[in-house]
């Protein structure tokens, strides 16, 4: 057997160690490598930038569960701290399905130990998850407080300061989903083309590049997708001075631009052997019907 | 009639939710406020039945027959009741808390990141430019990849706006044809539920 | 460098390295992680469940004042859902589920049109505030012709000949382009995923970073 023909059944363990490698080694020495804000990014910060205490209040939705924790945490922290540095009010909504709240919880807790002059019920308030999917978010359109009864921590959301004046979706200013699955799309058809309100997407990398769509048609305001997005928005928060935490996004594009330089290597080099053992193989089976 | 009436509620129920969207009438709104923060949700909670049936009819039915990882089915469930109990005993509190941030979240977590591994070996072992159109899949590929990642920028200032620019043309508009057929196929089906011609969603008799 | 002392991190590196055990070979470490996270997850689940829905849409509401009777009906429906329990009582399930499918069904027809359908085809017609710029005017016919030459491929029921064959070729070119962009951002949410788990090992647990 030649070289290729041995190369392309390579045991597939040796990948996984490359793999390992090259996302490990700028973990513990980081390149550094600027990161560029795109537009769709740009857009959602800019449309959040422009809020104020005044101006009614945002509502970030946890869509995700632990399986995509890593690229949509850094978004939902990013986007509560903006909110409570620019002193919006921020309803933290615990996601649309019973894993969900958990990251919920986790992103809350983090975040509002950075601030610790904001106070639940005041500035930000938690709602926990209620079953339904379509329904809950229909149902906030009509009333949020019937729709939950209590916030998280079980104090009624009638007697909350921050919901005295926040009824509905008419009261919101944005409506921004975290979300490793297809929700976006259920807040764009039950909450945009229903009630009006406006709508935008913090998305896996999986998710984005149906998302850009909406985007064009201007159903979504802005969007960030991956951990790519997580790392503008991050960028972006630090040029204008506001608090970032640890920025681990940004931490992780160097691994990713390494990872995916090898996966690039892996797919030439598995299509140049590819075409080499194949070419081989032509020539012996012409050379077999010489003989 | 065990057939027809579940039939005839589908139809009943489907209708009345599809006209009142054209109906400002305050009874209409009535109505619907009622369907949506009642019926909806009070039903839609019911159906984790389902998963709790399925779980624990495979699961019991492994340990009952002693079959192959029968020990495993056993710490399943095990599992389910530990935490179960975690969590009325202690009212969702810090221990509760912990068990998800120390031991569902690592788990689910590293569980789906073997897909990075498996993406890399497929990459190695699967994707070929067999032909012209397979050839642009990679190729558009390999654009993006190194696109979207900071070092693309370092290697060509001109990279990043590529990536956005077939991101956001040529890429949306074939997702945008996509979604629309998609689109015209959910309405087809959401009428034939209505109309009682898609029964598939009620099982077997 | 300093190792974590908390026994919590080193119970979720120690499942972590469990389930990265299975890149080596399947072996019984690997699955009993899986098997302890099915478990945990869905007694996550019915614990959210009890203190978020029982107790406060169904019990507080029928048995603590004011009542609420009214809800006895929908919660009846619902309750025909554990009919799937039982051979003879099997048929109660199709009550609550033809209510939710068929309600959702007419709920979401008008919805559906309007927000994938109808503004998706607006914003793709040729008006002229999108031709300002060549560059723009460019942009907006491929996006015309990259719809509509979608859309034709994906119409099966039309022989394939003279211009509508052709049609669907270029729109061929489009998806290609369109799945490899997928492709490309698989990769990127995959390899995102993995970064995530070896910062918390380096971070979290060895204290390395």
């Amino acid at each position: 057997m030649g070289f290729w023909q041995r190369f392309l059944k390579l045991d597939r363990r040796w990948i996984f160690l490359g793999i390992t490698v090259v996302v490990i080694i700028p973990l513990i020495k980081p390149i550094g490598l600027p990161i560029k804000p795109t537009k769709p990014v740009i857009d959602l910060f800019t449309y959040i930038d422009t809020l104020g205490p005044e101006s009614g209040a945002v509502m970030v939705v946890t869509g995700f569960d632990p399986s995509t924790m890593p690229e949509l945490m850094p978004m939902e922290q990013a986007l509560l701290r903006h909110c409570l540095v620019k002193g919006i009010p921020v309803i933290s909504l615990g996601g649309l399905y019973p894993a969900y709240i958990g990251m919920a919880k986790m992103a809350i807790d983090e975040v509002t130990e950075e601030f610790p002059d904001k106070k639940s019920g005041e500035d930000y308030v938690f709602l926990g998850f209620i079953p339904g999917v379509s329904a809950v978010i229909l149902s906030i359109g009509i009333d949020i407080a019937t729709t939950f009864g209590n916030d998280y921590y079980g104090t009624p959301i009638d007697s909350l300061p921050m919901m005295s004046s926040i009824m509905n979706y008419s009261d919101i200013s944005l409506v921004v989903d975290v979300s490793g699955t297809s929700t976006p799309e259920y807040w764009l058809m039950y909450a945009q083309e229903r009630y009006g309100v406006n709508v935008g997407v913090a998305c896996t990398a999986v998710s984005a590049p149906a998302y850009y769509a909406f985007l064009q048609s201007g159903q979504f305001v802005g969007m960030l997708g991956g951990l790519k997005g997580a790392a503008e928005y991050e960028e972006l928060m630090t040029r204008k001075g506001y608090p970032t935490g640890r920025r681990n996004a940004t931490i992780g594009m160097d691994s990713q631009s390494l990872a995916h330089l090898l996966i690039i290597l892996l797919i030439i080099l598995g299509n140049v052997g590819y075409f080499i053992v194949r070419r081989g193989e032509r020539k012996q089976g012409i050379i077999m019907r010489k003989r | 009639m065990r057939r027809k009436l579940p039939l005839i509620i589908a139809f009943g129920i489907g209708f009345a939710m599809l006209i009142q969207y054209f109906i400002p009438h305050p009874r209409s709104e009535a109505f619907y406020n009622v369907i949506v923060q009642q019926w909806f949700i009070i039903i839609f909670a019911f159906m984790y039945i389902f998963a709790l049936r399925s779980f624990f009819m495979h699961h019991i039915t492994k340990v009952k027959k002693k079959k192959e990882g029968y020990i495993f089915s056993a710490v399943a469930m095990v599992s389910v009741l530990f935490m179960l109990l975690s969590g009325l005993i202690t009212s969702r509190g810090p221990f509760f808390d912990s068990l998800y941030n120390y031991m569902i979240a690592p788990l689910q977590g590293t569980m789906f990141s073997l897909l990075a591994f498996f993406i890399a070996s497929a990459a190695f072992r699967a994707f070929r430019a067999r032909n012209v159109q397979a050839t642009l899949l990679l190729v558009t590929a390999t654009v993006v990849m190194i696109g979207r990642v900071p070092i693309g920028d370092y290697l060509w200032k001109g990279m990043p706006a590529l990536v956005e620019w077939v991101m956001t043309i040529p890429s949306m508009a074939a997702m945008r044809g996509i979604r629309i057929g998609v689109g015209l196929g959910a309405v087809a089906t959401a009428m034939k539920i209505i109309l009682g011609i898609e029964r598939s969603y009620m099982g077997g008799e | 460098m300093s190792i974590s002392t908390s026994i919590w991190v080193w119970i979720a590196a120690l499942l972590t390295l469990m389930v990265y055990s299975f890149l080596y070979k399947d072996n019984p470490f690997y699955r009993l992680a899986e098997h302890i996270f099915m478990g945990l997850s869905l007694g996550y689940t019915l614990t959210i469940l009890w203190y978020n829905y029982i107790i406060p849409r169904v019990y507080e509401p029928l048995f603590l004042p004011p009542h609420q009777w009214s809800l006895i009906f929908p919660i009846l429906l619902g309750l025909m859902t554990f009919g799937i329990f039982s051979k003879k009582y099997n048929w109660l399930i199709k009550y609550p589920l033809a209510f939710y499918v068929g309600g959702y069904a007419g709920l979401r027809i008008p919805l559906l049109l309007q927000s994938w359908i109808i503004r998706q085809v607006e914003a793709s017609f040729l008006t002229p505030d999108k031709f300002t710029s060549v560059y723009s005017s460019i942009n907006a016919i491929l996006i015309f012709v990259g719809l509509v030459t979608t859309l034709i491929y994906f119409y099966f029921s039309k022989k394939r000949e003279h211009g509508f064959g052709a049609a669907a070729n270029v729109g061929i070119i489009f998806i290609m382009v369109a799945f490899g962009a997928a492709f490309g951002y698989t990769v990127m949410a995959r390899i995102s995923l993995l970064i995530g788990r070896m910062q918390f090992l380096i971070q979290e647990w060895l204290g390395i970073m």
